[in-house]
Order: C-alpha cells, then structure tokens, then sequence
C-alpha cells in the first residue's frame, strides 16, 4: 500500500501547495494529459498523490481514503464534526490567508461588535416579524460562534456564492463570508466587526487519523517527513 | 450507554403511563414531524444544531420533534378545555454533536398541567408525583426558580431598556453576565461606540462617510439605536450593592428551606423579588403538605438557565449521583411564557416534567 496525499486539484491553491513541497524537496507534478487529474510524486519513496477538490479533502481525510491532504482549516472545521478527532495539523502552509468574518452594512454606524449585533438583532426582529438574517454557507462555524459570544434573534441563511451580494438583495441582512483583503466586502459596502472574526484560516496539512496506518504507510510518511524538514 | 431491550423498555414506559393516567391525566399522541418554524421561532438557530431538520415539499420545513412539550401545548390551545392533564410517551430526536456517547433518539413518558387555579399546588403535584415515580432509584433532585431572577431584574433602579437586555439574556449566562458588567461600568465601553457617542456628542452626521443604507434595516431603525445608545451612556452604572443582590440570587445553593430564607433576605433590599419568593414560600409549603421532606431538597439560584429556554418560574431536575456520566433522568418546570409565546389568548399557566425509561431501567438493575 502508498501513502496517499490529497491536494488540491486546480489553481492557486494547488500551484502553492506544489510550491511548499518542491521548495522542502518533494516534487509534486500532473502527469499525463492536461486536463487528467493524476500526478506524480519525486524525492521520497512510496507517496501517491491524488489530486481532489479542496472541498471534498476533508471528508475524505476523515473516511480514511487518504492519509494526508492539504486543504484550508476552515473547510476542516466547518465539515468535520470533532475535527481534532478525525484529523491532525500536521504543518500549516502559510498561503492561502482568509479570515471568515461576520460583516454588516457599513452604514450600520452602531454596529461595531456582537454585542451590538445581537441588540440590533432584538429590535429587528420585533420591528420586522424575523429574526436578523445571516447570509454564509459556513454554518456549523458560525452557529458555534454567535451561541459562544451569546448572540440571538438571528437564523442563517445558505449563501454558496456572492453572499456579498446578498444585503442589497434583500435576502439577508449581515454576512458571514471569507475575506483575505476585505476588498469585495468594501465594494459591497459592508464592513467586518470588530471581535466578529470566527476563524483565521490558511492552508494546511492535515494527517488522517481514521486511515489505515500500516508498515508502508507508516515508513513511507516518516520518509515524507523527514524529507519535508530537512 | 448500554442497549435497552425493548419488551423491558416498553413495560417501563407502559407503568409509567398507567402511573400518570391514574393522575387523572388523558394520553396523547403527537406527531413526530413538527413544522420547523414553530421551533425556529421559540429556540432561535441553536435548535438547528439539536434537531433533526427535513423538508417535505408541501409543508416546508419539518422537524423530528426534539421535546414534546410545544406540540402538547400547541394541542391544548387548539382545545376547548381550561385545565387539563395530559400523558405521552415517545421518542424525540437530537443531533449529538458535542462528544458524550448519548444517544440521538431516545424514549421519553412526559406528564403536562395547565390549570391556572393554583400555580403552587401545580408545581407540587408534579414534582410529588416524579418524586414518588423515581424514589427507588435514590437520585438527588434539584430545583431552581427562573422567576426570582426574572423579578430580580424587573427591580434593578435602572432604564427599562437595560431590564429588558437583560431579561432577554437571562438563559444566556455569559452574555447576562457581560451586559451586568457593562451596565454597572465595570467594563469599559467598547472604543468604536465611544468614537461614535463622540461625534453625535458634537453635533457630526454620522452617517456622512458610511456609505448607501442596503438591506432592510433602514436609517431610521439605525437612528434610533444611535439615539438608545446616546440615552443609555447617560444612564447611571447599576450599583455595585444591586450587582451583588443578582450575584447572590444567581450563586445560591443551598438546601430548600435556607434558600427561602436567603431570598427573604435579598427581598428586603430589592423587594420586587417579594412575589417570586413568596411563590417560593407557598410550592414548598405545597411539596411539604404532599409529603416532600423539603429539607433535603436543593435549590440552585442559576438552575435551569442554561438549557431550557422556556421555563420561566420552578425547575427540577433528578440526578443519578452515582453515575455522572448519565444524563438527567427526569426534568421538568413551569413554562408559562411557552404558552404565552405559542397562544394568541394569552397565558396558561403550565408545568410538567418529563422522565427518560430507558436510564429508570438501567438505574434499576
């Protein structure tokens, strides 16, 4: 049996990934044609890499099909009950920055916390009969924030795409979305609050802790890692 | 937790039943798919992390019904009767996500009052009744009372605007706790807001570089918060001396009849309290006429806040010492403001408790 790596299967995020192992001695490439999702792995022995989507890393890592992948945190933790019991950090990559954060429409001038949020939240709701509107596809996150930080009278809404978008559209009335620079949250004209960052997340590596670990997955993982720290 | 077999588990359940109905209590059946709004409404998203959500394509969203007791309730409104008893034995279903090993559907035999006669003897029979059900098992029970607190805080010499954060909080200790602070100044006003109570100080327009009004919280809902939060930093801190009257309702465990005596006390200072307590007074009396040795009963002033919203006046819960591992094997209180929530015509005075088989069985071997 291999080591099996998951990565990412396209852009950026694959491009970097590549990057970190090359830069520490392994050499990770698509072989084949173009388009075919295969690859290959140089410098350590017994290492197979299977090329996925950043989204489905984690239930993979977590049903034992692969051994080690590298997907963002926040995807690990927002798809993952118990995470900590399913997989291990093994090494944080230091790309692919993105804080998920809770925004309002920077016009809500006394808005600045949660504790605002959840006091404009009450009077929302009795004004408007529902409960303040929070649009984002990361709910289990989200969810285990707001209830830590005692935020009520709002219910999630399920945003996959443009979720900036979706204020002015009246479908929702904050968000809680993905950020690295804060730029289309601005154009949007919507601000982040201030304690309102639920996750820092960034690419990372992640060890299964549900797969098969055998003799050759073992040796095979320990030359990977010696190779990877040099 | 071990598996119950089911012919035991089911004569369980059935002597529990007969043991209620025998209360003069009448069974009911409510469905298992409960529309999802209803709880949405009263739980808020948490309940989403509970209960099992599904969708029908006519009815919407649907639930696997979590507890039984807003489907009896809603039951009873749609009835006729003004008082009445009611008996049900089922499963409900929660999502278990934080880690124990519970189970995600388990069997419950609850038993419901709505009578608005006498609210004590009410809450007496109930707690007499579970009491006697469980009295081989030698569990520890608990009880608190929501209302002392809630009274507490309709008390405070402090804006209505405050009381109301508050009461709002109450089954949300830790943000009570933070508006408690913030209110009696002993946190500091967050830098943003001082920036922004600044500038309506100085007569700035505030809305000047803050970008559209989007979304359907408009300028002036926005204008009115301004103008609350203005009014509220020239509201005075909560004293020191009312902080510590709710931190001694709040902290206080202690045995049944001393924790009437201590609420006595922080009446005399904070006298809104005098009702709730003087209810106090009259449920032990109640217990103790039904034959409850009362000077073994605890009484926790923050018992029930954290898990069962809408209990507002008694709480109970029964504890197997012995094996802290379990959850409780019963649990009950009074849940007026349910009834308020969920009725158009107001109030029905309720309470009831329900009782899990499956850990009587276990408890019992």
């Amino acid at each position: 049996m291999t080591l099996k790596l998951g990565v990412p299967s396209k852009g950026r995020l694959m491009d970097k990934t590549f990057d970190w192992f090359g830069a520490r001695g392994v050499g990770l490439s698509l072989s084949g044609a173009d388009r075919e999702y295969a690859g290959a792995v140089e410098g350590v022995a017994g290492v197979e890499l299977v090329l996925l989507s950043a989204g489905e890393i984690p239930r993979e890592l977590e049903a034992g099909r692969i051994h080690l992948g590298v997907t963002g945190s926040d995807m690990v933790r927002e798809r993952l009950a118990h995470w900590e019991d399913r997989v291990a950090e093994l090494a944080q990559l230091g790309f692919g920055q993105a804080d998920l954060v809770i925004a309002v429409p920077a016009a809500w001038v006394d808005v600045d916390t949660l504790d605002d949020l959840d006091a404009a939240a009450a009077a929302f709701r009795r004004l408007h009969g529902h409960r303040l509107r929070i649009a984002t596809k990361y709910h289990r996150l989200v969810r285990e924030f707001l209830k830590l930080h005692g935020v009520a009278d709002y219910v999630l809404v399920d945003s996959q795409g443009a979720t900036e978008g979706t204020v002015k559209n009246l479908t929702a009335e904050a968000i809680a979305d993905i950020t690295s620079t804060g730029e289309t949250l601005r154009a949007n004209h919507l601000k982040v609050l201030a304690d309102g960052v639920v996750h820092r997340s960034q690419a990372t590596l992640f060890r299964s802790r549900g797969a098969v670990w055998g003799e050759a997955e073992t040796a095979a993982f320990n030359g990977l890692m010696e190779t990877l720290e040099g | 937790m071990t598996a119950t077999p089911g012919r035991a588990l089911e004569a369980e359940q059935a002597r529990l039943v007969v043991r209620f109905l025998a209360e003069g209590a009448e069974l009911v059946d409510p469905p298992v798919l409960q529309p999802a709004e209803t709880l949405l409404d009263l739980y808020g998203e948490d309940i989403r992390a509970r209960a099992y959500v599904t969708r029908d394509p006519l009815a919407g969203e649907l639930m696997l019904r979590p507890d039984f007791t807003v489907p009896v309730v809603q039951m009873h409104i749609a009835g006729t009767a003004a008082s009445a008893r009611y008996v049900y034995a089922g499963k409900v279903f929660r999502v278990q996500e934080q880690g124990v090993e519970r189970p995600s559907e388990y069997d419950q035999v609850g038993f419901e009052i709505f009578d608005s006669a006498d609210p004590a003897a009410s809450d007496a029979a109930v707690f007499a009744l579970f009491s006697e059900v469980l009295a081989p098992l030698r569990l520890r029970a608990a009880t608190g009372d929501i209302g002392v607190l809630m009274a507490a805080v309709q008390g405070l010499s402090t804006s209505e605007r405050r009381k109301a954060a508050l009461s709002r909080h109450i089954w949300r200790p830790r943000r009570f706790r933070a508006l408690l602070d913030r209110f009696g100044g002993r946190s500091p006003v967050p830098p943003t807001r001082a920036a922004l109570l600044q500038r309506v100080a100085a007569g700035e327009d505030v809305f000047a570089e803050a970008g559209p009004i989007i979304g359907q919280r408009s300028r002036g809902e926005i204008e009115a918060r301004v103008e609350a939060l203005a009014a509220d930093a020239a509201e005075p801190p909560v004293s020191a001396g009312e902080v510590e009257l709710l931190d001694e309702i709040t902290g206080l465990r202690e045995k049944a009849p001393n924790a009437l005596e201590r609420l006595r006390d922080v009446a005399v200072d904070l006298p809104s309290i005098s009702g709730a307590v003087e209810r106090l007074a009259a449920r032990l009396d109640a217990l103790t006429a039904r034959g409850v040795d009362v000077h073994t009963l605890d009484f926790e002033g923050s018992y029930g806040r954290t898990q069962m919203e809408y209990y507002d006046g008694f709480v109970f819960g029964f504890y197997a010492e012995t094996r802290p591992d379990l959850p409780p094997v019963a649990t009950g209180g009074r849940y007026d403001a349910l009834t308020r929530a969920l009725g158009e015509a107001g109030a029905v005075p309720a309470v009831g408790g329900v009782i899990r088989p499956a850990l009587t069985l276990e408890l019992a071997r």
